[in-house]
C-alpha cells in the first residue's frame, strides 16, 4: 500500500512540474507570440506542435474507429469491452489535437474561417473538415457512457438507434483524414528525404494508424489495470495484439516495396542520421514487437503484451516525427544551414497536453462506466436496469421475433 | 493578360535600387538585407565566382503558374490572379503556415514576433499597380476605390500623399503600370511586361548572345512554369537557385489523391454497409438457431 501511494505521489509531482512548464510557455506563447515561445523560424515553419500534437496525435487516437469497426461492423463481439476505452481515447485525443492546434496556429481565433473560405484543393482543408466532423461523431459515439451515468434513457435510445450509420461515418472520416495527414507532405517532394517522401504516403499513414490505434488500446488497458484494477482479459488482449501485428506486417511489406521501387534501398548503409532514425522506427515498430510477441512467456503475459504494444506506439511516434521533422533536416541544412530541434517551451506544452490527456482519461475511468464489470454493478445498483440497452433489448425480444422483422 | 517579370542577372550591377524601391513602396524599414523576411520581399545576394567575378542573385516570389502555396492554403487566402500575380488576403489567413512548408522556393515569410502574425510575401505590387492616380478620397483623406470603399494595402489605409507616391513608383517611363522594382531598376535588368513577350525576349537574348548566358530561362518550366524569369551567366545552382525542381506543378501531386477521395469514400461506405449487413444477418441466424435448440432441449426434458 505504501509503495502504491508513493508511486502516485511521484507521478503527481512529475505531472505538476510538466504542467507548470506548459503553463509558463502558454503565457509566453499567447503574450508574445510564436517566435518567443518556439524554435520555429521562416526556414523551419512547422515543428513539434504540428509534428507531434497534430500529426502524431491524430494517429494515436485511431483506436476509436478501428475498434468500433471491428465490433459493430464486423460483429466480432468478443472485443466489445474494449470499444469504450478506445472511443474515450479517440475523443480525448481529438480534443487535445484541437488544443495543440490552438497553440500552433498564428491566429487561432480565426480558425472558423475554414468553414466559410473553403479551398477544396487544399489537403489541409480536407483534414480540418474531417477532424471537426469526426470529433463531433466521436462525441456522439462516446455520449452513451455519459447518458448512462446520468440515466438519460430517451437520449440514449436515440443515440443507440443511429449507432451503426454513425460508426460507418466515423470510419469513412478517419480513412479520409488519417491518410490525408500523409497527403499533406505530397506537395514537398524536393524537400523530403526519399525514405519518407512517397506517393504512397496517404495509404501508409492510414495503415499504420490502424495498427497504432490497436496498440494504444492495449497500452491503456494495461495502465488502467495497474492504476484502477480495471482491465480486460489477457487472451482478448493477445488477440488484439495479433491483429495489430498482422496489420504491421502488411504495413512494412508496403513500406519495403515502396522503398524498393523508389530505389531508396541504396541509402540503407550510408550511416547517416536519417538512416539511424529509420532503423529506430523499424526496430520499435516491427522487430521488437515481433520478438516480444513470439517469446513464450512475454507473448502470453499482460506485461509482455503491454511492452509489445508500447514499442509499436514508440515506433509510430518515431515514424511520424521522422516524416514531419527528420526528413526535412537535410533540406534545412543544405539550403539554410540550420537545423530544427524543438525548444524547451515547445516540449513543455506537448508534454503538458499529454499529461492532461492522462489525467482526464484517469478521471473518466474512475467516474464513468468505461471498463466492464465494476461499472455494470454500479448502474444496476442505481436503477435496477442493465447497463447496455441494446443487449437488454435483444434479451427481452425473442431472437426469433427479431429475425422475422429483418 | 498574364504579366511576368524578367530579371537578367548578367546586367545586374547590384545597386539595390529594386530592393530599396520595394521597401519604400510597401512602407518597410529601409535596410540592407541578405535574406527574405516578413518586411523584405526581395533581396540581392552577392556571389563571388571562382575567377573573382561578382554576380548578384536577386530573389523574390516566383509567382508560379500553378502555385503550391495557393493550393495548400485551406482558406484560400493566397490566390493566383489572372494578372499573373500571386496575392494574399491577410484577413482570411489563420496562420497555419502550410503555405510556407509547401512553397518550393521558400518564399512566404511570417511575423514571428507578434501576437497577430501575418504571412507575407511579394505580391508583384498587385494592389499598388491597380491604384488609380485620380482615385477619390473621403472626408478624412483616405483613398477610395471605384466602389467607394477605403483602399487598404496590407491592413494600412492609403492617404492621397501615399497614393501619389505609389502611383509614381509603379508607373514606367512609357506611362504603363509596373512593379516598383522594375520601375526603379536604372539599367533595365528587371523588366515587367506580358508573360509571353518576356519569355520570347529571354530566349531572343540567349540566342543572340549564346556565350554570355547559360542556356536556360529559369522559371520557364520549374514547377509547371512561373511568372518570374531569370537569365544568368553562371549555372543557377551556383547562385543558390533550386535546380532540382520537377517540371510538373506541385499541386497536381496532392490533387491526384484528393480527386479520388469521393470514389474511395463511396466504395468504402457501401463495402462497410455490406459487411455490416452480412455479419448482422449471421448474428441473427445464430441467435435463432440457438433458440430453436433451446426449445427442443426443453421439450425433450
Amino acid at each position: 500500500m505504501k509503495s502504491f501511494l508513493s508511486r502516485i505521489t511521484f507521478w503527481k509531482a512529475t505531472a505538476a512540474v510538466f504542467l507548470l512548464g506548459g503553463l509558463a510557455t502558454t503565457i509566453v506563447r499567447f503574450g508574445w507570440g510564436l517566435g518567443a515561445s518556439t524554435n520555429l523560424s521562416d526556414m523551419t515553419p512547422w515543428g513539434l506542435w504540428i509534428g507531434f500534437d497534430v500529426v502524431t496525435g491524430v494517429g494515436l487516437a485511431a483506436g476509436g474507429f478501428t475498434l468500433a469497426g471491428i465490433v459493430h461492423i464486423f460483429h466480432i463481439k468478443r472485443f466489445h469491452p474494449i470499444v469504450r476505452p478506445a472511443i474515450l481515447t479517440a475523443f480525448l485525443g481529438y480534443c487535445l489535437v484541437i488544443v495543440g492546434l490552438m497553440f500552433d496556429l498564428g491566429r487561432p481565433w480565426a480558425i472558423w474561417h475554414a468553414l466559410i473560405y473553403q479551398n477544396p484543393h487544399s489537403v489541409l482543408f480536407e483534414v480540418a473538415m474531417c477532424v471537426m466532423t469526426y470529433t463531433a461523431v466521436l462525441a456522439l459515439e462516446f455520449s452513451p457512457v455519459v447518458l448512462e451515468r446520468f440515466h438519460l434513457h430517451k437520449l440514449l435510445k436515440f443515440v443507440k438507434a443511429i449507432t451503426v450509420p454513425l460508426i460507418i461515418l466515423g470510419i469513412l472520416l478517419s480513412m479520409l483524414h488519417q491518410s490525408s495527414l500523409g497527403s499533406l507532405y505530397l506537395i514537398v517532394p524536393q524537400k523530403m528525404h526519399p525514405y519518407w517522401y512517397s506517393p504512397m504516403l496517404p495509404v501508409l499513414f492510414f495503415v499504420s494508424a490502424v495498427a497504432v490505434g490497436l496498440g494504444m488500446t492495449i497500452v491503456e488497458s494495461y495502465l488502467s489495470a495497474r492504476a484502477f484494477q480495471k482491465t480486460l482479459e489477457t487472451p482478448l488482449l493477445r488477440d488484439l495484439t495479433r491483429i495489430m501485428i498482422g496489420v504491421l506486417l502488411v504495413y512494412f511489406t508496403m513500406r519495403a516495396i515502396d522503398l524498393f521501387h523508389r530505389n531508396a534501398f541504396g541509402f540503407l548503409l550510408d550511416g547517416s542520421f536519417e538512416t539511424m532514425m529509420l532503423y529506430l522506427e523499424v526496430a520499435f515498430m516491427l522487430i521488437i514487437p515481433l520478438l516480444l510477441f513470439n517469446l513464450r512467456e512475454w507473448g502470453r503475459s499482460r506485461q509482455g503484451l503491454f511492452f509489445t504494444a508500447f514499442s509499436v506506439v514508440l515506433g509510430f511516434i518515431t515514424n511520424r516525427l521522422n516524416v514531419t521533422m527528420t526528413s526535412l533536416e537535410g533540406y534545412y541544412k543544405t539550403n539554410f544551414g540550420v537545423s530544427y530541434f524543438p525548444g524547451i517551451g515547445e516540449l513543455a506544452v506537448t508534454i503538458s497536453i499529454v499529461t492532461v490527456g492522462f489525467v482526464i482519461f484517469a478521471l473518466a475511468v474512475k467516474y464513468l462506466p468505461i471498463f466492464p464489470h465494476h461499472e455494470e454493478e454500479t448502474v444496476l445498483r442505481f436503477d435496477g436496469a442493465p447497463a447496455r440497452t441494446n443487449e437488454s433489448a435483444s434479451m427481452h425480444a425473442t431472437p426469433a421475433a427479431e429475425l422475422r422483422r429483418h | 493578360m498574364p504579366h511576368a517579370i524578367l530579371v537578367d542577372l548578367t546586367e545586374c550591377v547590384g545597386c539595390g535600387a529594386c530592393r530599396d524601391a520595394c521597401q519604400q513602396v510597401h512602407h518597410f524599414p529601409q535596410e540592407e538585407c541578405t535574406s527574405l523576411d516578413a518586411h523584405n520581399f526581395t533581396t540581392l545576394r552577392k556571389i563571388e565566382t571562382a575567377d573573382g567575378q561578382e554576380v548578384f542573385a536577386r530573389q523574390m516570389c516566383q509567382h508560379c503558374q500553378d502555385p503550391a502555396c495557393a493550393s495548400a492554403c485551406l482558406v484560400g487566402a493566397l490566390e493566383k490572379t489572372r494578372d499573373g500575380a500571386v496575392t494574399w488576403d491577410t484577413d482570411k489567413c489563420i496562420g497555419c503556415r502550410y503555405c510556407m512548408v509547401a512553397c518550393p522556393f521558400d518564399i512566404p515569410k511570417y511575423e514571428w514576433d507578434t501576437n497577430n502574425p501575418k504571412v507575407r510575401k511579394c505580391t508583384m505590387c498587385y494592389t499598388e499597380r491597380h491604384l488609380d492616380a485620380d482615385s477619390k478620397t473621403d472626408k478624412e483623406g483616405y483613398v477610395l476605390d471605384r466602389s467607394g470603399k477605403r483602399v487598404s494595402i496590407d491592413g494600412r489605409l492609403v492617404t492621397a500623399e501615399d497614393r501619389d507616391m505609389i502611383v509614381e513608383m509603379t508607373t514606367n517611363s512609357d506611362g504603363k503600370r509596373a512593379t516598383a522594382c522594375s520601375v526603379a531598376c536604372p539599367i533595365g535588368a528587371t523588366l515587367y511586361g506580358e508573360r509571353s513577350e518576356l519569355l520570347a525576349e529571354a530566349h531572343r537574348r540567349i540566342r543572340s548572345n549564346p556565350d554570355s548566358y547559360v542556356q536556360k530561362v529559369y522559371g520557364q518550366t520549374e514547377v509547371g512554369g512561373t511568372s518570374v524569369f531569370y537569365l544568368s551567366s553562371m549555372p543557377f545552382e551556383q547562385l543558390g537557385f533550386s535546380t532540382k525542381l520537377d517540371t510538373e506543378a506541385l499541386p497536381l501531386r496532392t490533387w491526384r489523391v484528393l480527386e479520388k477521395l469521393p470514389d474511395v469514400i463511396l466504395t468504402a461506405g457501401v463495402a462497410l454497409g455490406a459487411v455490416y449487413w452480412i455479419t448482422n444477418r449471421r448474428e441473427d441466424v445464430r441467435k435463432f438457431e440457438e433458440e430453436v435448440k433451446n426449445q427442443r432441449s426443453q421439450k425433450k426434458s
